[in-house]
């Protein structure tokens, strides 16, 4: 139990990207994936236990090592890049094709008010949004969806784990 | 020559609308729609005034509160068939209640822990240059990415010397024929594999048109294993 507990925890550290369960079966073959997925948890549990600068956290299906979050500024001064912003036009366009998905841009239009083209093509351009279709109605307007890096940049293990907007109108209230 | 100039404070007109509701403590089910068009016009009058040029989107709201103002003040008439009709505020309150919706699952979205600015994870060296025996992992591209290749190979082509030469007969259908058989002869090639020597805008249009047509048509597809790397091209079916 321990070492395979290790060796998962190797796997993690290795890993470019989150580590699926299925990927960590395929890799300790004749393993069970509910003893992986039992070893993951426990992994997280250990980590939180600790409260040390990096904790296991599920994302985009997957597993991942990530820095705690109030320690970002210390992080930042090692980062030479600046990261990456979403403005709150593209925010709420994001919202939109997160919730509506697929959707095409005269919907999302017509939720904002406003023309979406200028915050759709930033989003497209960041991978956060990918084109995932064509609606069949005249025209064959492009349909919109999100994409994986929008799980993994927005730490959502699915697009389940976003509050439903039933729950966010009775957080207003 | 016009400038344009994005107000932050407001994302759009009901944006606007939703501040002004928010502002009057007004009951959004029920909107005393002479109040607010007031109001909002009164805003876009001040923002005219500062010189911005607004967007369009705020005069047809505008038009669409004149509009609900102007059947609220009709009478109401007694013919019972007239009766079931809707609220003529009803419409708009939908859009904004569903705008409010969006607004804040907005927000929620970033008040998450987002990667590279709240939570870092490891970060990897970038995969060396594009080594034709690794091929590395291949993220699936769209249409825009194929677009931006096509622009680059133009601008390099800019700069290289120009030499006149005859306009040769070619057709898209040939073109697109002689890609498929190159493809099923070499399973996979790149785009610049494609285009070869030849230089020629009418080639490298005619290459680009006939994977275009391909790509939609579902008979290839195309990957590039990091930005402005070499695109492969695959044919869709073995």
């Amino acid at each position: 139990m321990e070492e395979k507990k290790a060796i998962i925890e190797a796997l993690l550290f290795a890993s470019e990207a989150p580590l699926s369960v299925e990927r960590i079966a395929e890799i300790l073959a004749g393993v069970e994936k509910a003893f992986i997925k039992g070893a993951l948890q426990e992994l997280a549990g250990d980590y939180e236990e600790r409260n040390g600068g990096i904790y296991l956290q599920a994302v985009a299906g997957g597993y991942q090592f990530q820095t705690r979050p109030d320690l970002s500024g210390w992080v930042k001064k090692l980062r030479t890049a600046k990261p990456v912003g979403v403005s709150p036009a593209a925010l709420e366009t994001l919202a939109i094709i997160a919730y509506r998905q697929p959707v095409v841009k005269a919907d999302i239009d017509r939720f904002r008010g406003v023309d979406t083209a200028g915050a759709l093509r930033g989003l497209l351009e960041k991978k956060l949004v990918r084109i995932v279709g064509r609606k069949d109605v005249p025209g064959k307007p492009i349909l919109y969806g999100t994409t994986r890096k929008f799980l993994e940049v927005f730490n959502l293990q699915d697009l389940s784990a976003l509050p439903t907007l039933r729950e966010l109108k009775e957080l207003q209230e | 020559m016009a400038y344009e100039i994005k107000l932050d404070i407001f994302e759009g007109p009901l944006d606007l609308l939703l501040y002004l509701i928010r502002k009057n403590e007004i009951d959004i089910y029920d909107i005393p729609i002479a109040l607010i068009t007031r109001q909002y016009l009164d805003y876009i009058e001040m923002l005219r005034s500062l010189n911005l040029d607004l967007a369009g989107e705020f005069l047809v709201l505008a038009a669409t509160l004149l509009h609900i103002k102007s059947r609220l003040l009709l009478p109401i008439e007694e013919d019972p068939s007239t009766q079931d009709e809707e609220d003529p505020r009803a419409e708009l309150v939908r859009q904004l209640l569903d705008y409010q919706a969006f607004k804040e699952a907005a927000l929620e979205l970033d008040r998450r822990p987002v990667l590279e600015r709240d939570v870092f994870t490891r970060r990897y060296p970038a995969a060396g240059p594009n080594d034709p025996e690794d091929p590395g992992v291949f993220v699936e591209m769209d249409v825009f990415d194929l677009v931006k290749a096509f622009q680059q190979m133009l601008t390099r082509l800019d700069k290289a010397d120009m030499i006149e030469i005859e306009a040769e007969e070619m057709s898209l259908a040939d073109r697109i024929n002689e890609i498929m058989d190159r493809l099923m002869e070499c399973k996979h090639l790149t785009f610049t594999e494609l285009i070869g020597v030849r230089t020629d805008r009418r080639w490298i249009l005619f290459t680009f048109l006939a994977l275009l047509e391909l790509m939609k048509l579902r008979m290839i597809k195309a990957y590039q294993s990091e930005s402005y790397g070499a695109i492969r091209l695959f044919l869709a079916v073995e």
